[in-house]
């Protein structure tokens, strides 16, 4: 199973900035933890995770600086600042007003659709 | 890492500094995970190429990765006219050097303009002065600019002196009196004639070259859309001007007429040029776009002029204006057919847009052969005048262009001439305009007598 294109994108923001809330990262860790968190499921692409770190720090919700790493090479780490744990509090409300709604829509009906499990 | 993986990285980054939507700093980013990538596959078994092409693959399709970030970052899609450094921060000091030349360039054009004040002028009471030399102000330094940039020779700088010397002996030795027609028609030719050599400026690392004077048409068209844009918002500088001073009971109107008109129009010539230079590969050329939307606008009004013509069955009425009317009129087809010329892939088959600019020409060349036997029958009744020779002569020379570029537009609607020909022609002819301007400044005035 992949999660929905849709879904994934939705579900963008409030990922990277609960990751950057754990800890400072830059994007291929940030795109590794993604996979590991989903077990693979979540199909992130470059073209996602980039556009959209330089759209949070268009906004604000990210800082970025240059740490030189072995030899020449330079990377470029991304860090959460106050309006963006600010945002992810926010994002994290909506998100669990959707899951809660969710939830109570599917209680007691554990079929195997909500778990993807194959038949 | 090794070597091989190293010239395999630099390709990569080379392949994808060309996408405009991706800068420096992306590119780097990108890299930074490209090699991410790369480190963890080797880690897991894989031989350096082999981790290398799983990684790219795993990167996605470089247009899909360019569209999203453009979808972010749609400003970079919008070339920016970078005056002094680049986005990066880096100051190119070859382009600090050419503003400073420009800077020198327009305050000399400005100040040429007040110079003619230290010998007693008058903007104001020498009008005549004051329209016959108006191109000597700004053009040769606009020609400066030119040369200087292009390093010209020492024998096209001589002859540029020369040119200019000649036109400024044309503009003031001649007794024309204020009231002669020979002074309006060296103060139209005298500009149009300095402008060519302004052209031999823009061409001098390149004389023989025809796409080179193609380059300079295509300047040319350019630099007038600047100039008028340059205009327009020197207008509305000199309406805020009148407001705002006004408003405290201060009258603008001496700065305005006696600086900041006269000396914002030289400078003006100046910028313009420099912006054309500067923005030649970073702005898509506003003239052939013009062109297009314009060519069936005139070829319509052209047709139906025609037809009306034939219908009413009534004669032009071949009044002192009309000759000059028709004069700019052949004007405009021309440069409509220049510009598209100047845009047009030279190896495409000819299409509708071809077929539809040879109908353009030919009307443009059948009201004006109506015009001519009109005037010519009016001038050996009446005898001539330095204008209407002026203007005959320049209607001649139009139509002598046009007639034989319509002959090669058929020939490249039927596929038997190539564009290149017709392309020649135009820029073998520029010459012609220039010989002819020179010779209603330098000629005329004798020959009629200061008329």
């Amino acid at each position: 199973m992949k999660v929905a294109k849709d879904l994934v994108a939705a579900s963008a923001t409030p990922m990277v900035l609960g990751i950057l809330a754990e800890a400072d990262s830059y994007g291929y860790a940030i795109l590794r933890r993604i996979n590991e968190l989903s077990g693979g499921e979540l199909d992130w692409t470059e073209g996602l995770l980039y556009p959209l770190l330089h759209r949070l720090e268009r906004l604000g919700h990210v800082e970025s600086s240059w740490q030189s790493v072995a030899g020449e090479r330079r990377r470029k780490y991304y860090r959460i600042t106050d309006s963006g744990l600010a945002e992810l509090a926010e994002q994290r409300r909506q998100w669990d007003t959707v899951v809660g709604a969710l939830k109570e829509i599917w209680r007691g009906d554990s079929q195997a659709v909500v778990l993807g499990v194959p038949g | 890492m090794s070597e091989g993986l190293e010239a395999q990285f630099a390709q990569w980054r080379s392949y994808v500094q060309r996408r405009k939507e991706l800068r420096g700093t992306d590119v780097e980013e990108l890299e930074d995970h490209l090699r991410g990538s790369v480190e963890e596959l080797v880690a897991a078994g894989l031989r350096d190429d082999e981790a290398f092409l799983v990684a790219v693959k795993r990167m996605g399709s470089l247009d899909e990765l360019s569209r999203e970030f453009a979808r972010e970052h749609s400003e970079r899609l919008w070339k920016q006219l970078v005056l002094t450094g680049d986005v990066d921060g880096a100051a190119d000091p070859g382009k600090r050097r050419e503003l400073v030349a420009l800077v020198a360039c327009a305050v000399g054009a400005a100040l040429s303009v007040k110079l003619p004040e230290v010998f007693g002028l008058d903007l104001d009471r020498d009008g005549a002065f004051y329209a016959t030399n108006a191109s000597l102000f700004a053009l040769p330094w606009l020609a400066g600019f030119l040369a200087w940039r292009r390093r010209a020779g020492a024998a096209v700088i001589g002859v540029l002196v020369g040119l200019f010397a000649v036109g400024a002996v044309a503009a003031n030795v001649y007794p024309l009196a204020e009231t002669s027609m020979s002074v309006v028609l060296t103060s139209i030719h005298l500009p149009i004639a300095l402008w060519f050599a302004v052209g031999l400026a823009y061409v001098s690392d390149d004389l023989r070259s025809p796409r080179r004077r193609m380059d300079f048409v295509r300047f040319t068209g350019e630099w007038f859309v600047y100039y008028v844009l340059i205009g327009l918002g020197g207008g509305v500088l000199i309406a805020f001007v009148f407001g705002t001073f006004e408003a405290i009971g201060t009258s603008p109107e001496t700065f305005v007429s006696q600086w900041l008109a006269p000396c914002g129009a030289a400078a003006a010539v100046v910028v313009a040029g420099w912006l054309v230079e500067a923005k030649q590969s970073v702005v898509e050329n506003i003239a052939p776009v013009l062109t297009r939307l314009f060519t069936p606008l005139f070829t319509a009004v052209l047709l139906g002029f025609l037809i009306t013509l034939v219908v009413t069955t009534s004669g032009i009425d071949v009044e002192r204006e009309a000759l000059i009317l028709f004069d700019l009129l052949l004007v405009v087809v021309l440069g409509l057919l220049l510009y598209s010329i100047s845009a047009r892939d030279p190896l495409a088959p000819a299409g509708l847009f071809d077929k539809l600019q040879l109908a353009l020409v030919v009307s443009a060349l059948l009201i004006d052969v109506l015009v001519l036997l009109e005037i010519t029958g009016r001038i050996s009744e009446y005898g001539t005048t330095p204008n209407k020779a002026a203007a005959l002569g320049e209607n001649v020379i139009l139509l002598a262009n046009l007639a034989w570029s319509a002959w090669l537009l058929l020939g490249q609607v039927r596929r038997k001439t190539p564009f290149a020909a017709l392309e020649r022609w135009q820029t073998n002819y520029l010459p012609v305009y220039a010989g002819w301007a020179w010779v209603v400044v330098l000629i005329f005035p004798p020959i009629f007598g200061y008329r």
